[in-house]
């Protein structure tokens, strides 16, 4: 279901947590809110669900008004970071929650938290305690209470942020199978840009409450809108109020011909990339990202002479 | 008896921590078998200490109280036992339990819920309200009640021409109870509730579940052990009370006579057999509370896994 928010304020005593937000999300789309914390993501999430109110503004799944609504009449699944399990009941009652509050027949509910447990990948894991499974397990469990219920609308608040690295890297990448497969409409938060750009077909960049910009992963980092996308999508070089990539300077083992001249001061090696720490002439400092070829065929040292051909770096009217 | 209950509880603790939680570090430093061997010693010397300012508080006067009362056989007991006031007392007693707790219980939650979770004005007000009891002497609660709802009191004379009597009579008991037990299940409550957070009970809203449903399904059992031991606490009070019960009650032997009341009455009447034994009957029932309250938690926790 296409999922609309107009207009929405959010005030939390004296903090402005959301300003005049409007977002358009298509049906079927896997759609990540990316900020800061405080930049109000979460609260935007939560008020989709409806576990906050707007002070002002409106909510609107599948073309209906729900501001008003609550949110279990919602037709949404909710994934909590901290998972949210019902530590007193087993898996299969956490998973058949919903169904169970439904009042639908015990077989079926049966029925379909085995089938639900097998498309999270705990099978056999029924009869556990949610305190005897993992953080990664307890996080695929929440997934299959939330949709065990048939949501129209999957929201995921940092479903993977309490997560270590690589159970993290797992999950994203199941995540975004799962939505190949059921294709139900996903908004999650993260703070996590490559999070977002890896697992999300749309991105809506947040700061201080407001909506910087909203894209596909590329028009985000090849267009950024402005300073702060530009810096929060990926690494950055401030050079007076030009912005460039570290992975745009192409470094040039010839200091007689074109190109700026630049003192290496650091290289670090991090496998496959290569970042090369830079002085300038005029004492201004940057950093350059290469491969590691790149950084063989240079023969890369401390204290070496380089000269840097730099793109045309972009300058935002406003900053 | 409310002592006892919350002293043998509470000693279970430290002690289990003692013999299980020292060890580890301990064994894993090594070479420094003096520094040991030190602390081994001083940790027998603090079991030592915890356990004899145990036996002289409650060891001594318990074995003390159990030895007298059978110490002329069992025959004077089961005469004690069976005797109509002492049957009547304990009966009493254990009416205004059965009032008390499942009022102080509901009032209980639904007061942690407010001060917890509810958005009210004066909550630090209502607060220390409830803790009011805790501070307040018994004695004067009593008073307090005899003066609103005594014959000479506020309402007294009113209620009175109803034909409705409060005090001298098990009403006014009941809320003399039910005063001096108020905070227990809210205070031991409100921390579970606080640990608990709403995560779990807005998941099962976005579930689909009423208010009603999140309740009965998600919060109560999330706080049940927090409610069990506010509700062992609150028997063991509302069993043991004597301060505002007995200026309530009028003591009237055979009519308002709870099982302390009694106690009271027979060591004043240099019946020692009476007394000690119906010491030993108030004992027994708040044991038996406790032990209740052991039971149901370690199978519970035995089921989640913990």
């Amino acid at each position: 279901m296409a999922i609309q928010v107009r207009d929405v304020n959010k005030q939390f005593g004296a903090f402005q947590a959301l300003s005049d937000v409007s977002i358009d999300v298509t049906d079927g789309a896997l759609t990540a809110l990316l900020g800061p914390s405080g930049s109000g993501k979460s609260t935007l999430l939560r008020i989709i669900a409806g576990l906050e109110t707007p002070d002002s503004g409106a909510v609107l799944i599948d073309g209906e008004d729900v501001t008003a609504a609550p949110a279990r009449e919602r037709g949404i699944g909710f994934v909590f970071q901290h998972y949210a399990p019902f530590k007193h009941m087993t898996v299969h009652d956490n998973v058949g929650f919903g169904l169970s509050v439904r009042k639908r027949p015990k077989q079926e509910i049966r029925d379909r938290v085995t089938e639900l447990l097998a498309l999270v990948r705990l099978d056999g894991l029924a009869d556990r305690y949610p305190s005897q499974l993992s953080g990664g397990q307890q996080q695929r469990m929440a997934l299959a209470r939330a949709l065990a219920v048939q949501p129209q609308v999957l929201l995921l608040d940092e479903p993977f942020g309490a997560l270590d690295a690589q159970v993290r890297a797992e999950l994203r990448e199941w995540l975004r199978r799962l939505h190949d497969e059921i294709h139900v409409t996903t908004i999650f938060v993260t703070h996590d840009q490559e999070e977002a750009m890896e697992v999300a077909e749309q991105i809506v960049v947040m700061n201080h409450g407001r909506i910087e910009q909203a894209g596909t992963p590329r028009e985000l980092y090849e267009a950024p809108a402005n300073e702060f996308v530009m810096s929060f999508i990926g690494p950055v070089n401030r050079l007076g109020d030009a912005f460039l990539r570290p992975h745009d300077i192409q470094l040039l083992s010839d200091p007689q011909g074109e190109g700026e001249e630049a003192l290496v001061e650091r290289v670090v090696h991090l496998g496959f990339e290569v970042r090369v720490e830079l002085k300038l002439g005029d004492g201004r400092e940057l950093w350059a990202q290469v491969t590691r070829e790149t950084a063989q065929q240079l023969e890369l040292q401390e204290g070496q002479i380089l000269a840097l051909r730099l793109p045309q770096p972009r300058v935002f009217a406003e900053a | 008896m409310s002592s006892s209950g919350g002293t043998l509880a509470v000693a279970a603790e430290p002690g289990g921590a003692l013999s299980e939680g020292l060890p580890t570090p301990l064994a894993s430093g090594p070479g420094n078998t003096a520094k040991v061997s030190s602390s081994r010693g001083g940790r027998l010397a603090l079991r030592t200490v915890a356990l004899l300012y145990l036996a002289v508080l409650l060891g001594a006067p318990l074995v003390m109280i159990f030895y007298r009362t059978f110490e002329h056989g069992l025959a004077p007991v089961w005469d004690a036992v069976t005797a109509p006031n002492a049957l009547h007392a304990m009966w009493l007693s254990l009416e205004i339990v059965l009032i008390v707790v499942p009022l102080n219980t509901i009032f209980g939650i639904g007061a942690a819920l407010l001060l917890e979770r509810g958005r009210m004005p004066f909550k630090t007000l209502f607060g220390l309200l409830i803790d009011m009891p805790f501070a307040i002497s018994p004695i004067v609660v009593g008073l307090a009640l005899v003066l609103v709802y005594g014959r000479a009191g506020w309402f007294g004379n009113e209620l009175a021409a109803q034909g409705i009597n409060i005090i001298f009579s098990v009403p006014g008991m009941v809320m003399a109870t039910a005063l001096v037990t108020l905070p227990f299940v809210v205070r031991e409550t409100i921390p579970v509730l606080r640990e608990m957070g709403t995560d779990s009970e807005q998941a099962a809203e976005t579930l689909g579940a009423s208010p009603w449903q999140t309740f009965w399904r998600v919060t109560l059992p999330g706080i049940r052990w927090g409610v069990g031991y506010g509700v062992v606490l609150t028997t063991a009070r509302a069993l043991g009370e004597f301060g505002a019960v007995s200026i309530v009650s009028g003591r009237i032997e055979g009519q308002t006579q709870t099982l302390p009341l009694y106690v009271q009455d027979r060591f004043e009447n240099f019946d020692t057999t009476g007394a000690y034994t119906a010491a030993v009957m108030l004992a027994l029932l708040a044991l038996l509370a406790l032990l209740a309250m052991n039971l149901l938690a370690r199978r519970a926790n035995k089921k989640e896994g913990h």
